[in-house]
């Protein structure tokens, strides 16, 4: 109980110790969004040398800790590190401004996009630049699988987990999200009964 | 009705977004394609392309461009965007808010720890459900696709590069 108190407290220090604009977030994240292809983890680098080495708002330490919270909870990466990078600025409305800022462009280009795209599409044109683009896609998405399964610390033993998920969700169109449950679930199960080994 | 379905189904993928990009294509694909039927496998495709060279987050450009085609509007846009990145909000503030009770919590690293390897899964999971033969029409697809791959592997080409790349060999052959 003390020790959350004075996390707090700490953390309210922090706060008001740092010198961050309301409207100099915005624009940082606005920056950051329009700037970065690829989502989250394009995002990662350029907001270390804004945000840590230019403008002195975190340091390195911190922007970690944010960074391992930001990639291991639920919703987009690149919404949850606006989200915490903004409200450990300037509180709440630094975290509203800082996600509007990151989603603001996107939304922008997009919407562009969709209202154009839909009657583009039947061009031949660019029918015949997508049916060439369309199976890179499916590569570009296959190519990280093994990069991904190493850095999840994936071994023959836990390798029916990722090839099961591929097949029911692959193959036998299974909802996701179940299978998501399941494997908190499991994590759960794994570690209550290591524990129980332990004592 | 409409509306509320977007936002039901956009809060759903944001909640259950977890690993990043990728790892979340398999449920919007499952929730859009399969099940609601708002977009093609082609069209789907078409827009991961599209959100590869444009700035973004995959999932936010997903919410962007099917609300609108959805709904013919930008409500629907907005309010698919909005839905998708609520969870991020809410849960965000409340592990930053109470930071060290959840880094501390045994239970929940255990959850997550769980989860880890079943997102490797779902990335090829995404990868399955768009080898179909709306993205794979001859063989000339399946040459571009193992080109793509070797060169995504073993040569680490920029995404952005290879879909230019690809592109271009589609308007010079088809």
């Amino acid at each position: 109980m003390d020790r959350g108190l004075c996390q707090r407290q700490e953390m309210d220090r922090k706060e008001t110790g740092i010198k961050a604009g309301l409207s100099e977030l915005f624009f940082t994240f606005l920056k950051l969004g329009a700037f970065t292809i690829g989502g989250g983890y394009a995002m990662i680098p350029l907001i270390e040398k804004e945000l840590i080495d230019k403008k002195g708002w975190f340091d390195r330490e911190e922007f970690l800790e944010l960074l391992a919270l930001a990639q291991s909870a639920p919703g987009i990466i690149a919404m949850n590190i606006a989200v915490s990078v903004g409200y450990k600025a300037r509180g709440k409305s630094g975290m509203y401004l800082a996600s509007l800022g990151a989603v603001l462009p996107s939304f922008l280009i997009i919407l562009l996009i969709a209202s154009v795209f839909t009657s583009f599409r039947d061009n031949p044109v660019v029918e015949s630049i997508f049916k060439g683009v369309r199976p890179a896609v499916v590569a570009l998405i296959a190519a990280p699988i093994f990069r991904l399964a190493k850095s999840a610390h994936i071994t023959l033993k836990t390798m029916f987990i990722p090839i099961g998920t591929a097949i029911l969700v692959g193959f036998l169109g299974v909802n996701p999200v179940w299978i998501i449950l399941l494997g908190a679930i499991g994590g759960i199960v794994w570690f209550s009964i290591a524990k129980r080994k332990q004592t | 009705m409409i509306y509320w379905q977007l936002f039901i189904t956009y809060l759903k993928i944001g909640f259950f977004n977890f690993g990043g990009g990728y790892a979340m294509l398999s449920l919007i694909e499952h929730e859009m394609v399969l099940k609601h039927q708002w977009v093609s496998h082609a069209e789907f495709t078409d827009m991961v392309a599209i959100s590869q060279v444009t700035p973004g987050p995959i999932g936010i450009n997903m919410a962007t461009y099917v609300g609108y085609t959805v709904t013919g509007n930008v409500w629907g846009s907005m309010l698919a965007t909005f839905a998708v990145s609520l969870p991020s909000l809410v849960v965000m503030y409340a592990i930053v808010r109470f930071i060290q009770a959840f880094r501390q919590n045994k239970w929940i690293s255990a959850a997550f720890d769980g989860i880890k390897p079943v997102t490797v899964g779902l990335v090829g999971s995404a990868a399955i459900l768009l080898m179909n033969e709306q993205n794979f029409s001859d063989y000339i697809s399946l040459i571009i696709f193992g080109c793509s791959f070797l060169l995504s592997w073993v040569f680490k080409v920029h995404p952005i590069l290879l879909i230019v790349l690809a592109g271009l060999t589609g308007l010079l052959v088809y």
